[in-house]
Parts: C-alpha cells; structure tokens; sequence
C-alpha cells in the first residue's frame, strides 16, 4: 500500500475506490435494515426490494466497477514498449535465481536488478514446485509453475531495494523464501551489465 | 384407536432398539440427524482448538511456540477440518433432521443410506483426527497444491492421510445428496406441490444437486493424485506430461461450488427464520427461489477466480471476473429480499433474530471485500494474503456460522422439546460477534501490508504487530463465546423447562408434531393446501395425532409413507422402509478397510474389502421387497396405491439417476482433465499414441449395440445378449490397455489406464446387476418380475455402454487425429 511503482500506483487508486464503494453500500444496507426495523408493518412493494435493489442495483455496479477492472488490467499486462528489459526469474526450495536478456551468463540468486523508471518484463518460472513472484511495492503477483512461463510486467519509478516475496505455499521454507529487487539509475544499470557491481 | 394407542403401536414400528445398541442399528432420520450434528460440532471444536493454536502462535513477532513443521500441519488441517468435516456434515445432519418433517414425511428416501454415509463420515473423519494426534497430519495447504502435496514436495503418508481420508468422507457426503435430492423431489406431504415447499426444501435440493456435480471433480483429482503418489502415474510432473495446472482447475471446480454449498443451506435457514421472527410470510418467494437455483448454476462458471495470478490470457480472466461479480446479483435478491420481509413484517428481538442481524453485518462486508477480489488487478495484490483470509473467513462465519447459530437457537426448541429458559446464548453472542470483527476486520489491512498467509512466524517492523496482536486476543474472546453457547446448548438440553409445541408460531410443517418428535413423526400425513400449513389449520397437529391424515393405520406393522409425483405432490405408491440394521455400519467399516489398505499400501487388503462391499451392497438390496403381490393398499382418505416394489420408478431408480448424475460428472471430470493435458499440458503430445486398430473398433460397437439391446427384450434372449456385449466392450478397452502397457510412462499412458479402468469397472457393475436381477427374478421377486428392477440394471448397464463407448473413443482420438 505503498507503491513505488506505476502497476502498483493503479491498483492502490483501484482499492481506494472499492473500499470507498463498499464502504457506503454496506451503509446503505444498514441504513435499509434499521429502516425496515422501525416501519409499522403491511405490505411493501415487492419490486421495489427484489426488481430495483436486487436486480438493477448491483448489475450497474458491478458492470461499472467490471468495466474499470478490465480497462486496468489491459494497462497492467506486458506489451511491447521500445525502452523494455528482459531478466528471468527461476524460483526453488527456497531460493531465486535471476537472469538477465541484457547480460547472458548473469546470475544473481536472491537479488534481482533492474533499471529504474524504465518498464521491465520478468519471465517466472519454476525448477520444483508452484511458487509466486510478488514484490507488494512495484505490481501484483504472479506464479511459478513447473512447465509453464509467466511473464509479469513491473516498474520502479526511483532507485532502490525493494522486498520481493514468494507468495505461494510451498513447504517449510516458505517465510524465508524472500529476495530482494534492486533498482539502479541508469549509471548504475549499466555498471551492473558490465559487472562492475554484485 | 385413539391418538394414544396410534402413538404406541407406530413407535413400536418406527423406533431404534434401546441402550447402546441402538446407536449403531438406527436407520431412523431423527436420530442420525441429531448424530451427525453432534460430531459436526465435535469436529467444530478441534477445527476451533486449531485455530486458537495458529492465533497463539501469531500473536506476536518471532514466535517460538510452533515451529514450521506443527504450523504447516495445524493450519492445513484447520481448513480440512472445517471445510470438509464441519460445514458440510453439519448441513447434512441439519438437512436429515428437518426435511422430512418440513416435507410432512415419516423418513429420508433411503434410511440405510443415511446411516451408511453417517459411518462413512465417523470412519474417514477418525482417520484425519489419528493423522492429527499421531503428528502426520496433511502438511501442503487444505488446496494441496501438486507438486508441493506429490512425493516431491511431501514424500511421508502425510498427504495420503489427505487424499484417502477426505474421498472416504465423501461418500457420506455423495449419499446424503442423492437422498436428500429423491426425498424432496419424491417423500413430500399429500398435495405439497412444488411451490407449495417449504422454502428450505428448494434450498436443500439446489445444494444437494451441487454436491453430485460439485464434489466429483475433486474425488476424481484425489483419486488422480493418490494414483500419482502410490504408483507413480505422471498426473500432475510437468516432465512426464501432466500439468499442476490440472490439479487447480479440478480442485477449485469443486472448491468453489464449495462455498455455495455452504452458504446456501445457510440462506435456507435465514430464509424460514426470519419471516418467522418478523411474523410475516417471506417476500418473493418465486424470486428468492430463482436466486438460488441461479446461484447454483453460476458458482460453477467462476472457480478460475480463484487462479488469477496463474498466468491464465487476460481474456479468460476477464470471462471469470465477469461471472465472479454476476454470483452477487443473486445474493443481492435474497438479501433485499430478507429486507423486504423485515419491512412489511413486525421483528423482534429474539436470539436467533440477533443472530440474523449478525449475519447481515458480516456477510455484507464479506461479500463487498469478495466483489473487491473478482476484480483481477485488486486479486493480484489481495491474492494469498491476510486480505483473503480475512475475506474468506467473513463469508464462511458471517454466511454460514451466524446462521447456523440462528437455526440452532430457532430449532432447539424442537430437538430438545424444551423452552430455551437460561439466557447464556445473548452473552456468547456479545462475545462472538465483537471477537470475530474484532479479529478479522483489520487483518484485511495486515493483508494488504504484505502479510502472505500461512507463514508460520513474522519479524517486527512491518506494521502488523498491534493488529495480529488484537486478533489474537479477539479471536480467543470468539473462541470463549463459543464455549458458552455449547455449554447453553448443553444446559437447555438437560434441565430447562417443558416448553409449548410450535414456541415461535412458525408455519412449516416440522412444528406440527409432539417435540421431541416422535420416531414416525406424523401419526397420519398431512393433505396440503398452502405453504404454512399451520397458519391455515392451527389444529392441524391434533388431527393428524387422531389420525385424520394418510397411513394413519399401522395394522401392516411395517414403516410405509407416501412418494408423490414431483410437480404436483399427489401421492403415488406407498414405500415400505427397512427396519434397524447393524449393516449400514457393518459395510462402512469395510469400506474404511478398503481405504485403509489404500493408505498403508497393504494392496493385498484391497481387493478383499472390496469384494466385502460388494457383498454387503448385494446381501443390503436382496432384502428389499418381498415374493408376494399386495396389490393396490388403502392408504386412507380414498384412494388405494401400489407398494414401491410394485411399480415401475422404485425409489432406487430414482436413486440411480442421480448417483449416475454424480456419476457422470466425475466422468466429464475425468475427459476435461485429459483435453486440458492434451492440449494445455507441455511436454505433449506423448512418445507414441495408442493406435487401436479395426478389431478394436469392430468389437467395440458389436459389443455396444449388444449391450444396449439386450435389456430392451426379454428377460431369458436379454441376458444372452447382454453378456457377449459387455464382454465385447471390455476386450476393446483391454486391448488398448495392452498398447500403453506402462502407465508410469507418460501422462497419456496413465489417462488411458484410468479411462479404461473406470470403463471396466461400470462394465463390471453392469454384469453383477444383469445376473442380479435375473436371480432375483428366478426366485419369485416381485421387483424383479413386474417392478422397476430391471429398469434399474437397465439404466447401469445402458450407462456402463455409454461411458465405455465415449472411453475408447477418447482413447483411439489422437492417434486418429495425428
């Protein structure tokens, strides 16, 4: 809840919409139930309850907050962009292993660096078990699973280290199953291709 | 005869023997209702004793108390327990206690059956509590995500215990379906139409039928992954063509129906309590009726919203999303709906009204923050946090427990025939529902902060000490609250006073009798003109004790009620039931040695318990029905009907059909599961297909067109069809077993093995019904020779044909194709 990224920016601006949104539907509910608790009774338009606020309530809700879901998940997903970089991200019982499009043969375990302010696409994949790739400041997550490649899109808007998390269950070593994502400027990122920098 | 005489003589018809044995013999509903809820409430407090040790152990930063090992078990184990061994047995027990005297019937469709998925549910549950106390217990989660759950991730009997005890429970849960299904469609009061049903009723028929199409797809993964773990079978190894993908899509197309199925015996509940409380009749019946059945259809169009961080296209996500918000239309009907009924009616505070508005709080915030997780980028970030945990946890308490304690105080009076007297119950309520917000409302917060769930333990310095440290505290306040209501429970049950048949003026039929019921529960069956029969005819329960009603007569001294025609509720053959019996039990156990066998990989035990089944189902049915025609029998008021052996839809037909439904479920289950690998899983396609060729083809269809002949003609030329047909169609399945001769080889291979081993297996069936049938007409059977019993063999056999016709179809397809 404290994006440094833009992937991370729009969902913090999506939840604060659902909660204000739920916060006054849940009012409106309670609102309705004393309401309906003090009324003298007799009988009360059926359609007005079921039809109305049963009915065409939520649909126009939900279509509307469905709508905005879908435009934002559109934004979030990987597309190509000139200024794109590539690093790979195996994940194990328990740790990471990083590679990098830009520097073949470069590994770095538990530590991934990547370029700020410039978007980058991580390639997540499994050597074991289903894992997930999560690092809660730049986007949303996104899992490993044995087989299969997933490729998330994240972007830090400033230099510096941000905790990365496993996310899946995946045994005894799951707390500790963490890493750590460097963000360099552009200097920096450069120093680090050529290997200059661990 | 007079009410009194009436009493003693159907009671000593109806009644389960005395002392201890008479626990285990019954087959009466009453009693296994009241047995099943009590274990359910048992399981309740281990599944509560759990969760208090995972809150100790997370009350504050670094904790030492667990370590990850007992943590991984306690907190998998919190969730089975409460999933499988609480929730649903619960609404079961609840169900088998109430519906047949809502529906104005004297038992359940199938009273053996009843009985026989009671111990099913005591034996499989038994073996998850000896994992538990032995330190073995599952480990990977209660979604056991292969691999994690396989021999690479769990290689001790860990998960076994999982996958062999859970399908064991489900039997019980499979065969309380199909008899609650028959009984509400077939066991209902004289002239109880459809519509005229109590509202419960239709909101037990909905769950039941999701339960026969809910709980075959993960059957069948456990199977799958049972399969994988004791022989090896690549399922679920990516590097042998199977796909972990696989299991999730099985386990959340049960898991997600899951949730509905909890819920909605639930909303059944609220439904009949709170027009009661509000002392008016429930607003939009028709519409709240629609709302469920919809809900039931639409749960099971959005289990991939529980995989939206899996990788899936963003298209199909959106499809998902899309259905996962439409499942709150339905909701938002009831809900408004239970408003309106609040509104036009006088409520009053009584216990379990507060109860209800306990609910309406929690449920509410719980459904909002669900509507949050179906948007997919929100799910993203929420997706295996506290947040979802939090989420999850105000739907299940909030949509099923709060009910639940509503229903049990509103029912209590009928269970115990006493006035609920000490006031224990609005204490444990003040203390329940501040205690459960209390601990869940700011753990959505701690989610969002980056607490993943299932972490044993936390460092400090993250900001989420104070909120775990209030939700340990409130989650044991909860948990105080609890106690008290089983001690209330306890106390009522024991030493309050005699109370007043009917104590909140309902309606509905199950208060028109002496509490505690009686074992017939009516002394005659009721005719019914509305949906609340008792506010038409308030005497109505005086006349039914004299008589005034159907089957009042017990001279035939034997346990008879009436089936009706669906639609209509008129009365159409009377059924006679089958007395106390220890052999519902007697087949549980051997079933739980067939299990057992399974699980400690003593193989030799396998097929020696399953034969015990097979006998013990044979020796069950052989003692249906008898060798002499009655006729048409008086059954009072005028006309004179058949008994069940006499015509030609017995209640086992019906039972059959929606076993078959189930049935055929899991067999869907089993050819998504192969188009998915086929098409989805990586290393495929395999080696090398099977090719079967013409002789296969060729024997295949004789033997279908055989088979599916041979039970439409005579009894004799029948069978002498029917046996070179099956035979034909298990030499095609055999042969092309002998093409992929080594399952463990490739995920095809293992597929194969399992499509013909299931087509085998119901050709099996097939042929032990045909001989069945046949000897049990050459023995003077009446059912045999002019009831439903050959239809019944008929409808298995012509499934046997079916299933094994589209298997090696399947299985010839991609060497065709390619």
């Amino acid at each position: 809840m404290h994006p440094a990224g833009p992937a991370a920016a729009i969902i913090a601006t999506l939840w604060w919409v659902l909660l204000i949104g739920a916060t006054a539907i849940f009012l409106l509910v309670a609102g309705l139930i004393a309401w309906a608790w003090r009324r003298p009774p007799g009988e009360v338009q059926e359609r007005r309850f079921v039809v109305w606020l049963g009915l065409a309530f939520p649909l126009v809700v939900l279509a509307a907050l469905l709508a905005y879901g879908l435009v934002i998940g559109e934004r979030l997903l990987p597309r190509a962009t000139p200024d794109l970089v590539e690093v790979r991200a195996e994940a194990r019982q328990w740790d990471w292993r990083f590679g990098y499009a830009d520097a073949p043969g470069r590994v770095t375990e538990n530590e991934l660096h990547i370029p700020a302010g410039r978007p980058v696409d991580v390639a997540i994949s499994s050597a074991d078990v289903v894992h997930s790739f999560w690092v809660p400041r730049l986007a949303g997550k996104l899992d490993a699973v044995p087989g299969h490649v997933n490729v998330l899109r994240l972007e830090a808007d400033r230099p510096g280290r941000y905790e990365g998390l496993n996310a899946e269950y995946n045994g005894p070593g799951y707390r500790d199953h963490r890493f750590t994502v460097i963000a360099h400027d552009a200097e920096g990122w450069q120093a680090f291709l050529r290997g200059e920098r661990p | 005869m007079n009410a009194l005489r009436r009493h003693r003589a159907l009671s000593r018809i109806w009644a389960s023997e005395p002392g201890l044995r008479g626990w285990f013999t019954t087959v009466n509903h009453t009693d296994l209702g009241r047995m099943f809820l009590a274990v359910a409430i048992f399981f309740f407090i281990v599944g509560g004793i759990l969760a208090m040790l995972i809150r100790a152990q997370l009350a504050s930063p670094r904790s030492a108390f667990l370590g990850p090992d007992h943590y991984n078990q306690i907190f998998t184990m919190h969730g089975t327990i409460m999933m499988f061994l609480f929730a649903i047995p619960f609404f079961e027990g609840l169900a088998v206690y109430l519906l047949p005297k809502m529906l104005g019937t004297r038992d359940l469709a199938f009273p053996r059956l009843t009985a026989y998925g009671f111990w099913c549910y005591v034996f499989g549950g038994s073996m998850m509590i000896f994992s538990l106390l032995a330190g073995v217990a599952p480990d990977s989660g209660w979604f056991m995500y292969p691999p994690l759950s396989s021999t690479i991730g769990a290689p001790g009997i860990n998960s076994d215990f999982w996958l062999i005890g859970i399908t064991f429970v489900e039997i019980s849960a499979i065969s309380a379906a199909v008899e609650i299904t028959v009984t509400v469609l077939r066991y209902r009061a004289p002239g109880m139409s459809l519509s005229r049903m109590p509202i419960f009723a239709w909101y037990a028929l909905v769950t039941a039928v999701m339960i026969l199409t809910g709980f075959p797809p993960l059957i069948l993964g456990s199977i799958l992954l049972e399969l994988e773990r004791a022989f090896d079978m690549p399922f679920f190894q990516v590097a042998a063509g199977g796909d972990a993908l696989l299991w999730q899509h099985l386990f959340w197309l049960f898991g997600h129906p899951e949730v509905y199925i909890i819920f909605l015996p639930a909303a059944g509940a609220i439904s009949t309590i709170l027009p009661v409380m509000a002392r008016t009749r429930l607003m939009g019946y028709g519409w709240v009726v629609a709302a469920a059945v919809s809900l039931g259809v639409l749960s099971f169009g959005l289990w991939v919203h529980h995989m939206f961080t899996t990788g899936i296209p963003h298209m199909g996500l959106a499809f998902f999303s899309a259905a996962s918000t439409l499942v709150a239309v339905p909701t938002a009907v009831q809900i408004f709906a239970w408003i309106g009924t609040l509104s036009k009616g006088r409520p009053s505070l009584h216990l379990p009204m507060l109860w209800l508005l306990a609910f309406f709080a929690t449920f509410v915030i719980g459904g909002l923050t669900g509507v949050m997780v179906a948007i997919v980028p929100f799910d993203w970030q929420a997706h295996d946090t506290y947040f979802i945990v939090a989420h999850l946890h105000y739907v299940l308490v909030g949509g099923f427990v709060f009910p639940m304690l509503a229903a049990l105080y509103y029912w209590m009076p009928h269970f115990t025939g006493r006035k609920t007297y000490f006031k224990l119950g609005n204490t444990a309520f003040w203390l329940i529902v501040p205690g459960l917000h209390g601990t869940f409302l700011l753990l959505h917060w701690a989610g969002l902060l980056g607490m993943r769930r299932r972490i044993d333990t936390y460092e400090s310095g993250q900001g989420w000490e104070a909120i775990n440290l209030i939700a340990s505290i409130s989650g044991f306040v909860m948990s105080i609250g609890f106690a008290l209501v089983l001690i209330d429970v306890v106390i009522n049950a024991a030493v309050a006073i005699r109370g007043s048949r009917d104590p909140w003026k309902a309606g509905t039929l199950e208060w028109a009798m002496p509490t505690p019921s009686a074992p017939y529960n009516f002394a005659s069956l009721p005719q019914v003109t509305s949906r609340e029969p008792l506010y038409d005819a308030p005497d109505l329960p005086v006349r039914l004790a004299r008589g005034e009603g159907y089957l009042g007569d017990p001279s035939r001294g034997r346990r008879e009620t009436l089936s009706v025609e669906i639609a209509t509720g008129a009365p159409r053959y009377i059924t006679v039931f089958p007395g106390n019996t220890f052999l519902p039990m007697l087949m549980s156990a051997v079933t739980g040695l067939f299990f057992l066998g399974m699980l400690l990989k003593t193989y030799w035990l396998v097929p020696i318990s399953a034969t015990g089944v097979i006998c013990c189902a044979l020796y069950w049915v052989w003692s249906l029905g008898g060798t002499t025609r009655e006729g048409a029998l008086p059954v009072g008021h005028g006309p004179e009907l058949l008994t069940a052996g006499e015509v030609a839809d017995p209640p086992g037909w019906w039972g059959s059909i929606f076993l078959l439904l189930a049935n055929g479920t899991f067999f869907g289950s089993l050819l998504f599961g192969y188009i998915f690998l086929w098409t989805i899983a990586p290393n495929w396609p395999p080696p090398r297909y099977a090719e079967p060729g013409p002789d296969v083809a060729l024997a295949a269809l004789a033997g279908a067109g055989l088979a599916a002949l041979g039970p439409r003609l005579r009894p004799g030329t029948g069978l002498l069809l029917l046996l070179p047909g099956l035979g034909g169609l298990a030499w095609a399945g055999i042969r092309i077993l002998t093409r992929v001769p080594d399952p463990t080889a490739h995920a095809y291979d293992a597929t194969l093995w399992v499509l013909m081993g299931y087509a085998l297996l119901h050709l099996a069936v097939a042929l032990v019904m045909a001989l069945f049938v046949a000897a049990r007409g050459r023995t003077g059977h009446v059912g045999a020779i002019i009831g439903g019993e050959p239809r019944i063999a008929r409808l298995w056999s012509d499934y046997a044909v079916l299933v094994s016709g589209i298997a090696v179809l399947a299985a010839a397809l991609p060497g065709w194709l390619t």
